[in-house]
């Protein structure tokens, strides 16, 4: 039966959550924002706490790393529901994960992607990894390291290499705009194991910090979620263990890119999670100091009898609604073992422009104290920029949802 | 008149044909009006210098056709003026986000689908062109049993519960054959439905059974739910139509605009101001004092939209439908703007569905126009946006089946509907490009369908 609400079993995760970014989160947002690549030694504490949590099987995913394999009590369980043939329909960890980090981001999305042992790295080694793997790298904190300097959304033409020798790969090559690159204890990085072979050949490894060959040369300064450090790293014959190719190190011409991108499918829900949630902070305040105004935002008026601050405030609250629930949709559709590609798509291309919209939108309304850095608006609205840029651009998405839409292989829709 | 007022009228062009008052003739101005009515003249007609049209298609499709409304059939008193049988809310909630629709959902869905593909849409271009569905294609939704939906059992309709969300999955699904031919079958539910809702036993008694067993070949009256008026920046909250006590009953003034089927309704559900606030009336259509106009408009043509008069209309004071506080008025206005919600969705669905395939097949410079990215990005923001319209309604659709409040959300939904609803439309016709803007392509007729969101009031009601 159709509803839409947020599910009622996951409502303590959520307060929690909501909780948790009141009052941790928004307490040292600006101070972060400010002291950019200074350690968020607060986060330290919440991930413990978090942990903690997790362990006693009340929170999942607080993190960027979210989404991904199914525990073994969860895959139990699912098995035991189609054994009673009463499967219907499931609400598990990627709804969970993406309401959760939805509040997280109402709270701060630089220290969400901050949070140890959640990075998107780890995402990765859920998705891609064997279960040795997994076990091996549990508990890691693992930063993502994919884009180059000359390489952007064209993911499949990286030029870092690794080459087999003996039982190890050497990787060589420079990588920018990892998230988490300094902090995190592991990374993991995208190389070609041939070059000449595109898309098949592109393997992720994972590379525990502190192994030669592998230096960040530098953190960046950015726009936004300057709480988040974001390094470029350089691998110069960088020799890890050839058990640390997460996946198969067959080159398969055939599954051509979709091992390494199965990690996208799961990463995008997330990354518009981040977006509706930080657009909801945005909302949330402006709705507050436009109804201390005198602007009366009445959802029964026709719109040109509201006023215009208040039609605006519907328009982008409307669009906010779609992105909500298209994200909800992606998610609950992973749940359901649906294939999602698509609605993650989506989800992520509605997500990441309204998410710029409505927080710009959101500073306008507000004038000056929306820009002034005496509140939060302005910083939101350089926040959600980059949740329409990394894990695929808004062009990228609309190139995936075109695809699938119109029924065009990538050589026909380029 | 002065000569100096002759004059001034001879300049003044303005206040008709669309001219802001402030336009005004000059010499060659003046010159070329006075060709034009020279030319409008029947002198040229009667020395056979040009070719007569047919009177008959004239008045059909023009506005201003006025007639007398329907002589309705006889609605037998019956029940008494205690509170009517209500549905009762979807009590099988169970608190878990889900897409899949319920099995009986599913079913109506399914059915509807299959009468939107072959009796519906077939139908659309003529209904369009007549201003008038096909009597066909409404016995083929009487049939269905798609007016009397929004029933409880109790009263002679399909389901126990509250059927908002079954009603606005109808609506999508009729939609998406043809919105005119959607809101033409369409209309006579939503005043049943509100007469279920909102309505006494009396008026249950009185008003239900013409939906639920028609006696005889008389079939399920035309009926329309009246709440839009003829006037610029109108606020149906505060309609201008006015209820007045007079004995035990009321007497109606006012006009009321985009009211569907006008001419053959039987019964009308008219919103008006009752001492300061709004309510609704039911109003039987042979009363004496109502006048029906033909309005056809942009869109939206096959409902044979008309403006309802209301001159010192009197009514018994079985009239007054829900409350007078004003909760039943504001819950239909809700109710009702959901359906338009759910009516843009079904035909923003069909948009999608036509410019898929053929921005795959036209080519242009050498290979389908579908490789071009700024072709196949509108195509997908039309998915995208579609199906985000399509949730919020749905989102929307369950708290009213759940008997929860729903003001923000439809709020929402009718606004993301109207606009993105609006820019789905004028994608279509651009993506045709010249063929979108000819009548050989029914994405025309959805462009101009889909601006009615967020224009119309009433009308259809889930």
């Amino acid at each position: 039966m159709i509803n839409l609400e947020a599910p009622k079993k996951f409502q303590p995760l959520v307060g929690q959550a909501h909780q948790v970014a009141m009052n941790m989160l928004r307490p040292i947002s600006r101070r972060y924002d400010e002291g950019e690549h200074e350690y968020p030694k607060e986060l330290d504490m919440l991930a413990a706490m978090i942990d903690g949590l997790s362990d006693s099987g009340q929170a999942q995913g607080a993190g960027a790393s979210g989404v991904g394999e199914k525990t073994e009590a969860e895959k139990r369980k699912d098995a035991e529901a189609e054994k009673s043939g009463k499967g219907g329909t499931r609400n598990g960890s990627n709804l969970a994960s993406v309401l959760s980090i939805m509040e997280m981001c109402w709270g701060d999305v630089g220290l969400l992607l901050s949070m140890p042992r959640q990075g998107l790295g780890n995402s990765a080694i859920s998705s891609v990894a064997n279960a040795e793997q997994l076990e091996r790298f549990d508990g890691v904190w693992a930063g993502m390291a994919i884009t180059e300097p000359e390489v952007g959304s064209d993911s499949a033409r990286i030029r870092t290499t690794a080459t087999k020798d003996g039982d190890e790969y050497v990787i060589n090559g420079e990588k920018i705009y990892v998230t988490s690159g300094d902090r995190a204890d592991h990374i993991v990085v995208w190389a070609t194991l041939d070059k000449e072979q595109g898309r098949a050949a592109i393997k992720s490894f994972v590379v525990p910090k502190g192994t030669p060959g592998m230096e960040v040369e530098r953190l960046e300064h950015k726009l936004g979620i300057r709480a988040s450090d974001t390094a470029a790293i350089r691998f110069t014959d960088c020799r890890v263990p050839a058990e640390n190719l997460l996946g198969s190190p067959d080159i398969d011409t055939k599954q051509g890119f979709a091992g390494a991108m199965a990690t996208f499918d799961n990463t995008r829900p997330l990354v518009a999670s981040m977006a509706v949630g930080c657009a909801r902070a945005a909302l949330d305040l402006t709705r507050e100091l436009l109804t201390d105004a005198g602007v009366d935002i009445d959802y029964d008026a026709p719109t040109y009898s509201l006023s215009a601050a208040a039609a605006r405030f519907i328009a982008m609250e409307a669009d906010w609604e779609g992105a909500y629930l298209l994200t909800l949709q992606s998610a609950w559709m992973a749940d359901n073992k649906q294939p999602n590609s698509m609605q993650a798509s989506m989800a992520k291309a509605k997500a990441g422009r309204v998410g710029s919209d409505i927080t710009l939108g959101c500073v306008e309304l507000c004038g000056s104290v929306g820009y002034s850095e005496h509140d939060l608006l302005e910083k939101w609205a350089r926040d959600s920029k980059i949740l329409d840029i990394f894990e695929g651009t808004q062009q990228i998405q609309q190139l995936i949802v075109a695809r699938r839409v119109l029924g065009l292989t990538s050589a026909e829709l380029k | 008149m002065s000569l100096l007022d002759t004059a001034r009228n001879a300049l003044n062009a303005g206040g008709r044909n669309g001219l802001a008052s402030t336009e005004r003739r000059d010499p060659i101005g003046l010159a070329v009006a006075g060709l034009n009515r020279l030319a409008g003249t029947d002198l040229l007609d009667r020395f056979g210098i040009r070719k007569q049209t047919e009177e008959t298609v004239y008045r059909v499709t023009s506005a201003g056709f006025k007639t007398l409304g329907a002589t309705s059939r006889v609605f037998a008193r019956a029940g008494k003026a205690t509170k009517g049988a209500r549905p009762a809310t979807a009590a099988t909630s169970t608190g878990v986000f889900d897409l899949t629709p319920s099995e009986d959902d599913q079913m109506l869905v399914d059915v509807v689908t299959e009468l939107a593909d072959e009796v519906v849409r077939p139908a659309a271009a003529d209904a369009d062109t007549a201003c008038e569905a096909q009597a066909e294609v409404l016995e083929a939704t009487v049939e269905l049993g798609l007016p009397i939906l929004g029933l409880p059992e109790k009263v002679g309709g399909i389901s126990e519960e509250r059927t908002a969300m079954a009603g606005t999955l109808v609506h999508e699904a009729l939609a998406k054959g043809d919105m005119g031919l959607a809101v033409a079958a369409l209309a006579p539910g939503a005043v049943a439905t509100a007469i279920g809702l909102f309505g006494t036993d009396e008026q249950q008694q009185t008003y239900l059974p013409a939906f639920t067993e028609p006696a005889g070949d008389t079939g399920v009256p035309a009926a329309a739910l009246a709440l839009t008026e003829p006037r610029v920046l109108f606020d149906p909250r505060t309609p201008q139509t006015t209820a007045r006590r007079e004995g035990d009953g009321f007497v109606l003034d006012g006009v009321k605009s985009m009211v569907p089927r006008g001419a053959d309704a039987e019964l009308f559900v008219v919103g008006a101001m009752l001492d300061g606030t709004p309510a609704l009336f039911l109003v039987e259509s042979g009363t004496e004092g109502i006048t029906i106009e033909s309005e056809p408009s942009m869109g939206v043509r096959a409902a044979s939209l008309s403006r309802l008069h209301l001159d010192g209309v009197r009514v018994g004071a079985i009239a007054l439908l829900g409350d007078p506080d004003g909760t039943s008025y504001a819950e239909t206005l809700r109710l009702s703007r959901l359906a338009w919600c759910a009516l843009s969705v079904g035909t923003a669905q069909a948009v999608l569905d036509y410019v898929t395939p053929y921005v795959k097949e036209r080519e242009a410079f050498g290979e389908p126009i579908a490789h071009r990215q700024s072709v196949a990005f509108m195509v997908a923001n039309i998915a995208i946006e579609l199906q985000a319209m399509r949730l919020v309604t749905y989102k929307a659709a369950g708290r009213v089946a759940a008997g929860k409040d729903a003001t923000r959300e439809i709020g929402l939904a009718h606004r993301i509907c109207t606009e993105k609803g609006m820019q789905i439309g004028l994608d279509g016709v651009q993506l045709l490009g010249g063929h979108g803007f000819v009548k050989e392509h029914p994405v025309e007729r959805w462009y101009r369908d889909l601006r009615a969101i967020g224009v119309m009031e009433g009308g259809v009601l889930v």
